[in-house]
């Protein structure tokens, strides 16, 4: 029987999404039995060449041959994934969307003019059609399984959009909000980390970007009750998700407010 | 008065480490309050040096902080984080998982029904009911949860009587406290004074007046049942908060259209919290679940809530996609239409939801401005 073929696509990024595969070590062997691993540079030397069935694409889009090689991808892709918010939201690299890129490069390079980039950070969804999203900062492994044994069933992944909220309380960990006073994004952050923070005491830091049913306006008064000031208000939304349109457009208003 | 009934007694604090014991002994996974992560939570206890003596609690909506108590009371606060569901209606079950067999044919298991056997110390009045009305939801139709059946049927009640009800209590209103309905095996009543910390203990059950009679027990003097009677009387003119005094259900009935809704709708984070902690909440959804051979699936269950998009998720898109929908669905259902399904309300006035939801949203206060705007709205049809 012909094994459906995975390919890994890296754009700009960490790896740590990419990793997260080959930290499913107790699921690999399975995985390689189902799936033709073509083309993964970080696990194999010899890519195969397309067409794949199977494309996880972790990173974002920041050059103009980055924008270029998405559409091959795409084009070389049955089943496209995104993994992690790089790839799903611009990731941290997406500051540069409120920022000054010339100075940014001129700030940082000894030879600005040896570097090419746009001036932009965008999610992959912003250049090809994307067939599903997986959250993170990075990814949850439990998550990826979930995704790829969806697809191999033919089924739709279970992967709730709800609230950090959710987790946490079906965990039991005392809410860090209400009985501590720390600032926490659980009530507007996508699930799939389990409640990781809050588990040990600290706010969300938003990893997985918003969730599908957010307030922005009325969560961030939140924020600032729970002993935030305004610059930091506009730190905390502005970290791995900055360019996730809920993220970014309360932001943008809290920046204003704290001019002000 | 002569004698006090035989299931009528007192026990100090050492008997109440006692009663932990012999339910202990008696196979007896006993699950109470104790501090942990800045909170009073149900939790299992090894024994009573784990109950929060000297903690009480502060609670405002979207607000709650431990604070010691100088009298030493171990049952002198009101509800916490969790709730009794957490171990009758457990978060997530396996219902069924099923294996396909080498001839192509499919074989299913259903797990055997939990053993474990509970002793609850320390629910409070507001919290019996609310098992009751969970009992009522999940065995009392055609189609009864077994799990949840064989777990509650097992299960040992210590009710504790309220005598310090929190800011956001409104037990009074909803008819389920302070003091403790039926439906215990014991029902305690903590009292600190100048005569000591005691606590006046009664057996509501047949099992109730077993596991007394293996405790050493003095009988219960008529000055401390009056006491007892006093300081749970006096509790009830203390509740922080109260619902409005009307048909709460007709309010629901007669205010889909409000603006109220709006109002609360820009305040609503939409993150599920208050249907979490609800005590009767008991909303699931099930998770089927394959590995990677494609050779085992497990269907599990786990709770869900209405204020989730994929609650209401049809080929279409969500049926309830606004979140005035959502808010609307869940306050009209748990205090008007339950009783249309099983035949009570479905809020017993703990406070959590108020609590615990981050913003402070107070179900009594947007029950009050309904009842106002359905007051004003009629005042104003009245005018000539």
């Amino acid at each position: 029987m012909d094994r459906p073929r995975l390919a890994v696509w890296k754009f700009a990024s960490c790896d740590g999404c990419q990793l997260t595969l080959l930290d499913c070590e107790d699921e690999l062997l399975d995985l390689a039995e189902r799936l033709e691993i073509a083309h993964f540079l970080e696990a194999a030397t010899a890519p195969a060449a397309g067409p794949y069935d199977l494309s996880l694409v972790e990173g974002s889009i920041t050059t103009a041959q980055d924008a270029e090689r998405i559409r091959r991808v795409r084009a070389a892709s049955r089943y496209l994934v995104t993994i992690g918010a790089c790839a799903t939201a611009g990731g941290i690299q997406a500051l540069r969307n409120n920022a000054d890129v010339a100075e940014y490069r001129a700030v940082v390079y000894a030879r600005p003019e040896y570097v090419e980039t746009l001036v932009t950070s965008t999610p992959i969804s912003a250049h090809v059609p994307v067939d599903f999203e997986l959250r993170g900062c990075p990814i949850d492994r439990g998550q990826l399984i979930e995704v790829i044994t969806a697809y191999l069933a033919d089924r739709t992944p279970d992967v709730p959009r709800h609230s950090v909220c959710f987790e946490c309380k079906r965990r039991g960990t005392v809410c860090v909000t209400v009985a501590h006073g720390t600032p926490c994004l659980g009530p507007v952050t996508h699930a799939g980390c389990g409640a990781l923070c809050p588990a040990y005491a600290r706010g969300c830091y938003g990893c997985f970007g918003p969730s599908d049913s957010t307030n922005l306006p009325a969560f961030v008064p939140l924020l600032r009750r729970g002993g935030l000031a305004g610059p930091d208000v506009v730190r905390v939304l502005r970290t791995f998700n900055t360019a996730a349109p809920e993220f970014d457009t309360a932001a943008r208003q809290a920046a204003e407010e704290a001019d002000r | 008065m002569t004698s006090a009934p035989a299931a009528t007694a007192v026990i100090d604090r050492a008997g109440l480490d006692a009663l932990i014991r012999v339910l202990a002994a008696h196979g007896r996974t006993v699950v109470g309050p104790t501090v942990r992560d800045g909170a009073i939570v149900l939790a299992e206890l090894a024994s009573g040096e784990e109950l929060p003596y000297g903690w009480g609690v502060e609670l405002e909506a979207g607000h709650y902080r431990l604070r010691p108590r100088p009298d030493g009371a171990a049952f002198a606060h009101s509800a916490g984080p969790n709730s009794w569901k957490t171990f009758l209606h457990p978060q997530r079950e396996r219902q069924w998982s099923a294996d396909r067999a080498s001839d192509g044919g499919t074989a299913f298991r259903t797990d055997p029904p939990p053993t474990v056997s509970y002793a609850f110390l320390g629910v409070r009045p507001c919290d019996l009911r609310a098992i009751a009305m969970q009992d009522r939801v999940l065995t009392g139709g055609p189609h009864a949860d077994g799990r949840y059946r064989s777990r509650r049927s097992r299960a040992f009640l210590v009710a504790v009587e309220c005598t310090e009800p929190g800011a956001t209590c409104f037990c009074v209103s909803m008819g389920t406290g302070p003091a403790a309905g039926p439906g215990y095996d014991l029902a305690l009543t903590e009292l600190v004074d100048e005569d000591g910390h005691r606590f006046l203990v009664r057996a509501g059950s047949p099992e109730g007046e077993q596991v007394l009679a293996e405790l050493r027990l003095r009988p219960a003097d008529p000055d401390t049942r009056d006491e007892a009677a006093r300081v749970v009387r006096e509790a009830a003119d203390r509740m922080g908060r109260t619902m409005p005094p009307v048909d709460l259900r007709a309010l629901m009935r007669d205010t889909l259209d409000a603006e109220r809704w709006d109002d609360v709708t820009a305040r609503c984070l939409t993150c599920g919290n208050c249907t979490m902690v609800c005590p009767t909440c008991f909303c699931t959804t099930a998770e089927d679940v394959t590995d990677l051979t494609g050779d085992h699936a497990e269907r599990w269950r786990r709770w869900e809530s209405c204020f989730d998009l994929e609650f209401t998720h049809l080929p279409t898109g969500p049926v309830r996609s606004s979140p005035r929908s959502r808010y609307r669905q869940w306050l009209t259902h748990k205090i008007g239409t339950w009783h249309d399904r099983f035949g009570s309300s479905g809020c017993v006035g703990c406070g959590r939801c108020i609590v615990w939801c981050p913003v402070g949203i107070d179900i009594t206060e947007e029950a009050h401005a309904l009842n106002q705007e359905r007051r004003t709205v009629a005042d104003r049809q009245e005018m000539p």
